[in-house]
């Protein structure tokens, strides 16, 4: 832990997502205004000691929809990243250690569900079902399980072989028992690893979801809706734009961070690479 | 290499069938009658009913797929149904604009990144390999709907160099250009920077090799060692990468087309959202699935050059 630290650009990128998931939860009480809160009188203001980030079109104040929106983000994205690293491990593990026919027929599924683009899937998916929490989740996770698939299989395939394995099955445990019990374990490191890389994507692509207008509909705060509207009013009010970016940015960057610094502390062989 | 592109070819046809199956079940996955979703629940069963055949969705599914399956090979995608207009008429009529931007990214990609990722390698822990990381880092933390408003915002809006609106006259050379440059730009930065990483790491484990020390050891200088003989063998991580990360590219430019009012295939897809037209989104997964198979077997197909021990595998 203290070697993670030691590394600054990884305690600059934990910095900001402590930031933003403090801000998250407390919300409720720190912002200024209600995210929600329509004050036609003040709309369209620029940043001020009134409203530190300004206000949108219908007078709510940036700032406190910042905040609000960075719940939607977190919520969505630790959810879809938990599903797919769940529902891929899985699939991943299993698939390794049953190995032969079915692992190769497995893993074609997986590459022909890798090689659509994530964004479209994504976009395709919300689209079918309808644009609400779950359903964001649901398809930020479908883009997510074959990558994660991937990850878990590959140190399987070698691991089944070890002699604490077979020493397992000898003292009678199960399949299930080994794999899950004796095996898993071993793997649990480097898919979080890839699990804190891959939030920094679900970020993304809630927020690019939701800029589309595929996202928790309005007037529910959410970074990509807002930069949505930012754009909309982007010769009036260009900090309407501006300020949700530099949240997105944040946040996404501070994962990569954490996410590069991680991998680099439990594999020294990829220092920085 | 004439075996080499074929047995690629062959394999790439599994692929490409199961693509198209995953297309077929996502589509029919929706909830509800796609009929009754055109017409709304007030139309009459007999104009269902007429509309469900005309779809062919009121043939079994199996049938429906051979159907599918069938037309999709041949290149019938199908006509719109909310327009009625075909399905590829409308996808040529935009793809230049597309084809522009995706390659004018990828070669901006490229143009930066190679570079950058091989200086980063030479000089490892100094100050220019921590700037080419960071700048990497940064660029591909940017969602391109962020980078691609700050840009409008700065070189449009503020300095007004570039125009605002993307919508170009192909006809015009120049006008085409001047449109490209930001939107290009804002998908090239991403590109530029997932292959200065792949570029980096795979030129410092070249670096270490024997064969480098051979080259410096018989007197080849070391900036010729350093692109002809480490680049060449660094070469297929970075084609993997520009491969896989066209898929994303591709996403991308679907957000980079929103934001500076450009026609293409992203802007034709969300329009197809909107409306709910589904045969529309079918014939356009479709495309897009072709696009990235041969994508995929363009890069499989560019091993085989970089690499003659490949051909052999």
């Amino acid at each position: 832990m203290k070697a993670i630290l030691r590394n600054p650009t990884t305690s600059i990128g934990a910095l900001f997502c402590i930031l933003i998931f403090v801000g998250a939860i407390l919300a409720p009480w720190i912002s200024p205004y209600d995210p929600l809160d329509q004050n036609i009188i003040d709309r369209l203001q620029p940043p001020s000691a009134e409203y530190w980030l300004g206000t949108d079109i219908y007078g709510r104040d940036v700032l406190s929809r910042i905040l609000w929106g960075a719940r939607i983000s977190l919520v969505v994205s630790v959810a879809a990243i938990t599903v797919a690293v769940v529902i891929g491990g899985a699939i991943g593990m299993v698939s390794a250690y049953i190995g032969g026919r079915f692992d190769l027929f497995v893993m074609q599924v997986m590459d022909v569900l890798l090689s659509f683009p994530s964004l479209i899937l994504g976009l395709i998916v919300v689209a079918l079902l309808g644009p609400d929490l779950i359903n964001l989740i649901v398809a930020i996770a479908l883009t997510a399980i074959a990558p994660f698939a991937r990850i878990a299989r590959a140190p399987v395939l070698s691991l089944k072989e070890r002699a604490f394995v077979e020493a397992g099955r000898a003292l009678g445990f199960s399949h299930a028992r080994v794999l899950f019990v004796h095996i898993m374990p071993n793997i649990l490191s480097e898919v979080l690893v890839m699990a804190s890389l891959w939030m920094a994507t679900a970020v993304r692509t809630e927020a690019s979801l939701s800029f589309i207008g595929l996202g928790v509909k309005p007037p529910t705060a959410t970074w990509g809706g807002m930069m949505r509207d930012g754009f909309e009013a982007i010769l009036d009010a260009p900090w309407l734009s501006v300020f949700p970016g530099i949240a997105i940015l944040m946040l996404v960057l501070g994962l990569n961070m954490v996410g590069d610094g991680l991998r680099d502390a439990t594999d020294p062989k990829l220092s920085g690479s | 290499m004439i075996f080499y592109v074929i047995r690629r070819l062959l394999a790439a046809v599994p692929t490409l069938l199961a693509v198209l199956t995953l297309v077929f079940v996502l589509v029919r996955i929706v909830p509800g009658d796609p009929a009754i979703a055109i017409l709304g629940d007030r139309a009459t069963p007999v104009a269902v009913a007429a509309l469900r055949a005309k779809l062919g969705v009121d043939q079994p599914i199996w049938s429906q797929y051979v159907d599918f399956l069938g037309k999709s090979l041949t290149g019938d995608f199908g006509r719109s149904m909310v327009t009625d207009r075909p399905i590829l008429a409308d996808v040529a009529a935009v793809l230049p604009h597309t084809i522009d931007l995706t390659l004018a990214a990828m070669v901006i990609g490229v143009a930066l990144g190679i570079p950058l990722g091989v200086m980063a390698a030479l000089y490892r822990n100094r100050a220019a390999d921590i700037a080419a990381r960071m700048l990497s880092l940064l660029g591909l933390s940017f969602p391109v709907f962020v980078s691609g408003i700050f840009m409008l915002l700065a070189f449009a809006l503020h300095w007004r160099i570039f125009p605002v609106i993307g919508n170009a006259n192909l006809a015009d050379p120049l006008d085409r250009l001047t449109k490209l440059v930001l939107p290009a730009l804002t998908l090239g930065i991403v590109m530029a920077a997932y292959i200065t990483r792949v570029t980096r790491s795979a030129m410092l484990q070249v670096l270490g090799e024997d064969y480098m020390r051979t080259a410096r050891a018989k007197g080849v200088p070391w900036r010729r060692a350093v692109w002809r003989h480490g680049l060449r063998n660094a070469g297929l991580p970075v084609v993997t990468v520009v491969g896989l990360y066209f898929g994303i590219l591709i996403g991308n430019s679907v957000l980079t087309e929103i934001v500076f009012s450009r026609p293409g295939l992203g802007k034709i897809i969300v329009g197809a959202l909107n409306q709910r037209d589904y045969t529309m989104l079918q014939g356009l997964m479709v495309i897009y699935c072709f696009l990235i198979v041969v994508v995929n077997l363009l890069t499989d197909l560019t091993y085989g050059l970089i690499d003659p021990r490949v051909k052999q595998a």
